[in-house]
């Protein structure tokens, strides 16, 4: 049985709808993210899981506890929803100790002091956190103020952990480190996590299954392998990775690229998309070879750029331009010449 | 290379700007309160504490400072107890019509207190007050229901007109603080009083403190509610005991010692009350404002919505529009005491005061242009000693920073003593009597203001704009010329209206240093209802009323739309 489920949820914001029946559901111990471009509804949609924001349509549970829902008027307040939660902002109380933080929560729900002491203890200890137990979070650094709060969703031992891009005041150095933190502290207290980002490697990182959102409305949920690999729609497509499109016209049975030659043979849209008069030709700059060979893409190197590991290379194809990357050693055609590109996985939308 | 260029650069335009905005401050400024020190604590050719304990120590200074300290104490609390609530009610509520509620408990901030006090006075006093007339001759009450001139008289009127400074406080702290340190205390199972309790109040306290502190700096050397309300019952305090010390015995020695006495209580005061301040909002202690955010959640008020609503809209109407109608009906009336009927009401007082009262068109006339005159110099002094103290770096800054602070800690009736002690011929110049000794008055008691709104402005300009203009080849005057002035406008622009408009309704500082030919508006207001013209008192005061009211509209409207443009 699904530990989270989310069903038909819909909000509002006057006209605009925010989130638009919204269905996911998320096991024990999973970590699950919601990644998309900022006012797609990730936020909004952890919100009202939180419970801070009231939504106008739908259903949410954990395991078979209602929270919300409208229709049978129904909304349990946030502050009885035994979450943790980690904000943007730290938000860690700078009239509170470090310890005083933690304990919080163990406070208001009159655990007695041996206890409290015991699990602000193990939360501090998690986080690494122990020596700095009666300083003030005034006077830690940004990863340090977000570890304190990290430990205060800790300290109830949740079994739902909400990040609300809990990583995104941090240098991109930290970054990295806290995103294994958060794995290794999942490990341990197995909780489930819903993680919201607009990182993109962040989610697939931290993530089992990744939700992509544009506008309100789900465009794909998979395993990060599958969203990159097998994505639903050229938004998603373009979202995740470097991408390229290239627009084709079908014209007399052929065919052509916009503003550019015919394509080369072999080189077709799939048999269901076989009807559509305008198509995009979509391909990762990683996966397209410089050939040689008779049946391929024909095209000029405009730029070519060293940036490092990866040269980086912009072809002219007619009016249109494809990106290529390729490994620092290979060797590649110079600026100004022409050469073929293959493209190696090719993936269609109409 | 450098070495020369620089030398030319601090012995030129640099230094003849430190030089100015240091002889400016001293000038105004410092000159004045050293000269109060001084015959404070030098008497008979000697430092002397013995002869400060023996005025502190006689029964009419002692009683005035303790009236201060007793009428500062309890309008600190009244205030900042109601201050502190509505701020809550209209910034963490659902509670109806909350901005316009939030736009009403900032009119006091227009009104001048003195006038509140006469129409308190009007609606109040024990025999003639209209409310204690009405409850003795309607309701059957044997005496007053409340007699104005008392202490907790005198302390309502200053908490009506000063409780603005907490709300203001606290509703930009509660405005901007971050939601998340409020939901972050909910997610961990705190209901809504919980959290107010325990992380709200904690976090907003610097903000309720550090308005609380601006009051009681405010009333402790608050002169015209206490004058209005006090003296009649023999209430004085430091201010007002200073004005009346001077004011009998014209400059006798004693009066003048007792006065720099008591001036010097209240710079100290005042300068402890800023210190303490300064330690309360202390290094950037609790920052808690807000990067990205949603709304912070509002209590529902449920049952109490209505009742509340009503409790604000009463104290509106009881705090603010009352009084203001009853100083434009008694302003209306032919003679004081008569009922509010139409054949008493005229707009006759009105035209006699505006086109044929030689003494109340003079006053006008005074006000408008020694406003407009203090409003301009302040300012671009202002902007000068700004641009010193943000911008450059000279030797010698220090003591122009020191400088910088003493205006905000000079209270009214201090500048007033220091200029008359400075300016009435005993060091060559003699302006007593005369408007420029108000002007120069004025000018040091407006330039916080000036320097506040400059600074600001000037910290917005980025020192890399100044700058690239030097790189592009362009001159220190043609920099600030080209550059930092058209950058600093609206900081000037805000310094001229804050320095005008107060100086429209200024009584503290005039009252000190007004003669016959030289009473501003505020000045003749206070004595037409001290000689008993109670009614032309009013409608000067609506009059002036009218006059803020429509300027402080113009300048709201004005800013407001500039606002919008960006």
């Amino acid at each position: 049985m699904p530990h989270v489920r989310l069903v038909n949820v819909t909000k509002r914001f006057g006209t605009v709808t925010a989130v638009d029946n919204l269905n996911f559901t998320i096991e024990k111990g999973e970590c699950f993210s919601m990644l998309g471009p900022s006012g797609c509804g990730k936020t909004t949609t952890l919100r009202m899981v939180a419970g801070f924001e009231n939504m106008d349509d739908g259903e949410v549970y954990v395991g078979d506890r209602l929270l919300s829902s409208p229709a049978k008027n129904f909304y349990l307040p946030p502050e009885k929803r035994d979450f943790g939660m980690v904000f943007q902002a730290f938000a860690v109380w700078p009239h509170l100790s470090v310890y005083e933080n933690v304990a919080f929560p163990l406070r208001i729900r009159k655990v007695n002091s041996a206890e409290l002491h015991k699990r602000v203890t193990d939360a501090l200890t998690a986080t690494n956190l122990l020596d700095s137990a009666s300083a003030s979070p005034d006077d830690l650094s940004g990863g340090g103020k977000q570890r304190v709060a990290l430990a205060r969703a800790l300290a109830i031992n949740p079994d739902v952990m909400l990040l609300d891009e809990p990583l995104s005041s941090l240098d991109p150095h930290l970054r990295e480190e806290m995103r294994f933190e958060i794995k290794a502290l999942q490990r341990r207290y197995g909780f489930c996590i819903i993680y919201v980002t607009h990182d993109q490697s962040e989610a697939m990182a931290l993530s089992d299954r990744i939700l992509v959102m544009r506008g309100g409305v789900a465009q794909q949920i998979d395993s990060p392998l599958n969203i990159y690999a097998n994505p639903a729609n050229r938004f998603v497509f373009s979202f995740i990775g470097l991408s390229n499109f290239l627009e084709v016209h079908k014209a007399n049975n052929a065919y052509r690229l916009a503003g550019g030659d015919c394509l080369p043979e072999g080189l077709a849209p799939p048999p269901a998309l076989a009807g559509h008069e305008r198509l995009s030709l979509a391909s990762r700059p990683a996966e397209i070879e410089f050939s040689d060979a008779p049946n391929v893409l024909r095209g000029q190197v405009a730029r070519k750029a060293y940036l490092g590991e990866t040269i980086d290379y912009l072809v002219k194809l007619g009016e249109q331009s494809l990106r290529v990357q390729k490994a620092r050693h290979s060797p590649g055609p110079e600026q100004g010449t022409n050469c073929g590109l293959l493209l190696l996985r090719p993936t269609w939308y109409a | 290379m450098s070495a020369p260029v620089r030398k030319k650069f601090f012995v030129g335009t640099a230094g003849i700007i430190l030089f100015l905005s240091i002889a400016v401050l001293v000038v105004f400024v410092a000159f004045p309160v050293v000269l109060i020190l001084f015959n404070a604590f030098w008497t008979k050719g000697a430092f002397n504490l013995v002869d400060v304990a023996a005025v502190l120590r006689e029964p009419d200074t002692y009683q005035a400072l303790l009236n201060s300290v007793f009428i500062a104490g309890g309008t600190t609390i009244g205030s900042t107890i109601i201050g502190t609530f509505f701020a809550w009610l209209v910034t963490r509520t659902d509670l109806p019509y909350k901005n316009f509620m939030k736009g009403m408990f900032l009119v006091p901030f227009m009104l001048p207190s003195f006038i509140g006090a006469l129409a308190w006075k009007m609606l109040l006093s024990p025999r003639a007050g209209y409310i204690n007339r009405l409850f003795m001759d309607y309701f059957g009450f044997d005496g007053p229901v409340f007699n104005i001139y008392s202490y907790y008289g005198i302390m309502a009127v200053e908490v009506m007109y000063l409780f603005p400074f907490v709300f203001i406080q606290v509703c930009g702290a509660l405005e901007r603080m971050d939601p998340t340190l409020e939901e972050s205390a909910r997610i961990s199972g705190a209901g809504l009083f919980t959290i107010t309790r325990r992380i709200t109040i904690p976090l907003v306290l610097p903000s309720i403190l550090s308005g609380a502190l601006l009051i009681m700096l405010y009333s402790m050397a608050h002169f015209g509610t206490v004058a209005v309300l006090g003296i009649e019952n023999g209430i004085f305090n430091i201010p007002t005991l200073i004005y009346e010390r001077i004011h009998q015995s014209a400059g006798s020695f004693a009066a003048i010692r007792t006065g720099t006495v008591l001036a010097t209580v209240l710079v100290v005061s005042a300068a402890f009350i800023i210190w303490l301040q300064g330690k309360v909002l202390g290094k950037g202690r609790y920052q808690i404002i807000a990067g990205k955010s949603f709304r912070p959640m509002e209590l529902k008020l449920r049952g109490l919505r209505y009742p509340l609503l009503i409790l604000c809209l009463a104290y509106i109407g009881f705090t603010i529009v009352l009084p203001t109608v009853v100083i434009f009906m008694v302003g209306g009336l032919k003679t004081y005491g008569l009922p509010f009927t139409m054949e008493n009401l005229s707009l006759d007082n009105y035209k006699f005061i505006l086109f044929d009262y030689k003494t109340t068109k003079d006053a006008i006339w005074n006000s408008v242009s020694l406003g407009l005159s203090a409003a301009v110099i302040t300012m671009f002094a202002g902007v000068m000693i700004s641009y010193v103290i943000v911008k450059m770096k000279v030797r010698g800054k220090g003591i122009l920073e020191f400088l910088g602070m003493l205006p905000f800690s000079v209270p009214g009736s201090v500048i007033a003593l220091g200029v008359i002690l400075a300016w009435s011929g005993k060091f060559g110049v003699n302006l007593y009597n005369t408007v420029w000794i108000i002007l120069v008055a004025y000018i040091a008691r407006y330039m916080a203001f000036s320097l506040k709104a400059n600074s600001a402005a000037l910290e917005q300009v980025h020192d890399s704009l100044i700058e690239a203009a030097r790189a592009c080849g362009a001159s220190m005057w043609q920099s600030l010329r080209d550059i930092v002035l058209p950058l600093v406008r609206p900081g000037m622009f805000a310094a001229f209206f804050l320095i005008f408009l107060p100086s429209l309704r200024e009584l503290t500082v005039s009252i000190m240093l007004y003669a016959p030919t030289t009473r501003t508006i505020g000045v003749a207001i206070y004595t037409l209802n001290e000689d008993g013209e109670t009614v032309m008192s009013a409608a000067l005061a609506g009059i002036a009323l009218v006059i803020i009211i429509t300027g402080q509209t113009l300048i709201t409207g004005l800013t407001g739309a500039s606002v919008k443009a960006k």
